[in-house]
């Protein structure tokens, strides 16, 4: 087998179980919910609900495809699209796992270990910006509009905190690829133990970024409507939906990875695992992951949504001082422990 | 003045620096919400599982038949009476000769209507009642697409022999013993009467 061929075949499995693990989140999603609110949950379809997403994703190809009269169609189906392609494309440069060798010839579970990962993850996410602005500016509808103002303005107003936060990383890793910093974390520390502050400002504009609660000001139901995706039926709406749990995976991936460790886990050479260690390796990235996306979920179903002036108020006034400071005090400690200078 | 020991008075006042971190807000609702994972549910299943009713639920009425399968109800009217939503009508008839077997007394209702859309299912019919006749059941009153099928006649009110509504939880002990003095006549029951009469 030739690295061409391992790397479509890599393509394939990941585009598969990416969306896997979307639909399963719709799933968790609710069940979390509804444990968490002492309910039950879906539980009619299948045992515990499993054929819930199935039953999810044929009521939306059944559902009428409506696309209003006076919208732009082409722009109108773009917005889905572009959602969803972005989402699938920063799945790209996430390690999913160490390499392995396979009759003398070794394979990366890593689909394209660019040098400037970093940079590419940030250039994607800002792209699917579009997706949204597009979506809700083609719909032709007072609150679709106002909702994708209000998600493109929050999305920009995050991304520079997180950038900022991901330079503090970077001074410290010494690089900009994804596969370099995770195999780094496997000598040392994983880091977090170098960066909490910027581990919380991460995370904090990981949520901003996949509209999540308490950030869900795009779509808040209660208010816009549905936001951006007001005019939307059948799948475009379901890619909508869908393309969000995505992000969340996507966002879970890449926390675990910068932050805890990647695929890495405490004592793995130790304990002669011998030839298994890249399987368990990718294991445990599943669980970091399946843990963030958990978590994810857990503060959804906690914290109400936040008033759009406490959003920017946070963005702007809190977020991006917390991480010019971390860039600061990252560099000094740096300067008198020697690293630089 | 404070009806639960749980108000709070809002302030505007600034937040404090704790507060403007909200981390510790945070936290806290993290821990609440952690917290319910471990509680029980509540829910009942309902199609599945079916939610056991108050011995004292009162739902749809059953017009009682009494041991030989006679109906007890003599049309005296004294539920149409107590009836607050005037959800009752009936018409008396006389009993003929040869239905001895099918109504208690010489009196019957030839007609007995309530208005299931009227009914506020008070139960003062039933005390009312000095036939025994009337009770209300834990059987659900089934919906319907129209007003007219929600006036239920003796078709639907009256037991069936093959299957008699069990009224046990609904008769209270001082009812039940009252109807153990048999000077009263309308205590007597057909078999004390030891009748002579065949059954059709």
């Amino acid at each position: 087998m030739d690295q061409l061929t391992f790397k479509i075949i890599l393509c394939v499995v990941i585009f598969v179980v990416t969306l896997a693990i979307a639909a399963y989140s719709t799933w968790a999603e609710r069940k979390v919910a509804a444990v968490l609110q002492d309910r039950v949950g879906p539980d009619r379809a299948g045992p515990f609900g499993l054929l819930q997403p199935l039953a999810d994703g044929l009521k939306m190809f059944m559902k009428e495809e409506f696309i209003p009269s006076q919208s732009n169609k082409w722009l109108f189906i773009l917005g889905p699209s572009f959602f969803m392609l972005t989402a699938f494309m920063t799945g790209v440069v996430i390690p999913w796992g160490s390499s392995f060798t396979l009759n003398g010839e070794t394979y990366s579970l890593q689909i394209a270990d660019i040098n400037i990962g970093l940079l590419y993850l940030l250039a994607v996410v800002s792209v699917g910006v579009y997706g949204i602005m597009i979506g809700g500016w083609a719909s032709n509808n007072k609150y679709s509009l106002m909702g994708a103002l209000r998600a493109s303005s929050q999305m920009i107003s995050y991304e520079i905190s997180m950038g900022l936060s991901l330079i503090a990383l970077v001074m410290v890793t010494g690089t900009l690829s994804l596969g370099e910093i995770a195999a780094q974390q496997d000598a040392g520390f994983a880091n977090i133990v170098y960066q909490p502050l910027g581990f919380i400002i991460f995370i904090v504009c990981a949520f901003a970024e996949t509209n999540r609660a308490p950030f869900d000001l795009p779509e808040s139901e209660s208010e816009l409507v549905g936001g951006f995706h007001t005019e939307y039926s059948s799948m475009k709406l379901g890619l909508f939906l869908f393309a969000e749990y995505i992000n969340m995976f996507i966002s879970s991936a890449v926390l675990a990875t910068l932050y805890f460790g990647g695929y890495n886990f405490p004592y793995q050479h130790e304990l002669g695992l011998g030839d298994w260690l890249p399987l368990v390796q990718t294991a445990v990235l599943f669980a970091k992951i399946t843990f963030f996306i958990l978590f994810f979920m857990w503060v959804r179903w906690t914290l109400p949504r936040f008033r759009y002036d406490q959003l920017m108020n946070l963005g702007w006034k809190v977020m991006l001082p917390l991480a010019l400071a971390n860039i600061f005090i990252t560099g000094l400690v740096m300067y008198f422990m020697g690293k630089i200078g | 003045m404070a009806l639960t020991n749980r108000s709070k008075t809002v302030s505007v006042r600034e937040m404090t620096l704790a507060e403007k971190l909200y981390f510790p807000a945070i936290l806290k609702g993290l821990a609440i919400t952690f917290s319910h994972i471990f509680k029980k549910t509540p829910t009942v299943k309902y199609p599945d599982v079916e939610r056991e009713f108050a011995p004292v639920y009162r739902g749809q009425h059953v017009l009682k038949r009494d041991e030989a399968g006679a109906e007890r109800c003599t049309a005296c009217g004294l539920c149409a009476v107590a009836c607050p939503a005037e959800a009752i009508t009936m018409e008396s008839a006389e009993r003929k000769k040869g239905e001895e077997s099918l109504y208690r007394e010489e009196k019957y209702a030839s007609i007995y209507e309530i208005n299931m859309l009227r009914c506020i299912f008070c139960g003062l019919c039933e005390e009312a009642c000095p036939k025994e006749a009337i009770f209300l059941t834990d059987r659900i009153v089934p919906s319907s697409f129209t007003r007219g099928a929600e006036v239920f006649g003796k078709d639907k009110l009256v037991e069936t022999l093959e299957n008699p509504i069990d009224v046990s939880k609904r008769q209270r002990p001082e009812v039940l013993e009252f109807k153990k003095d048999k000077k009263h006549k309308h205590n007597l029951t057909y078999l004390d009467k030891k009748p002579t009469i065949k059954r059709h």
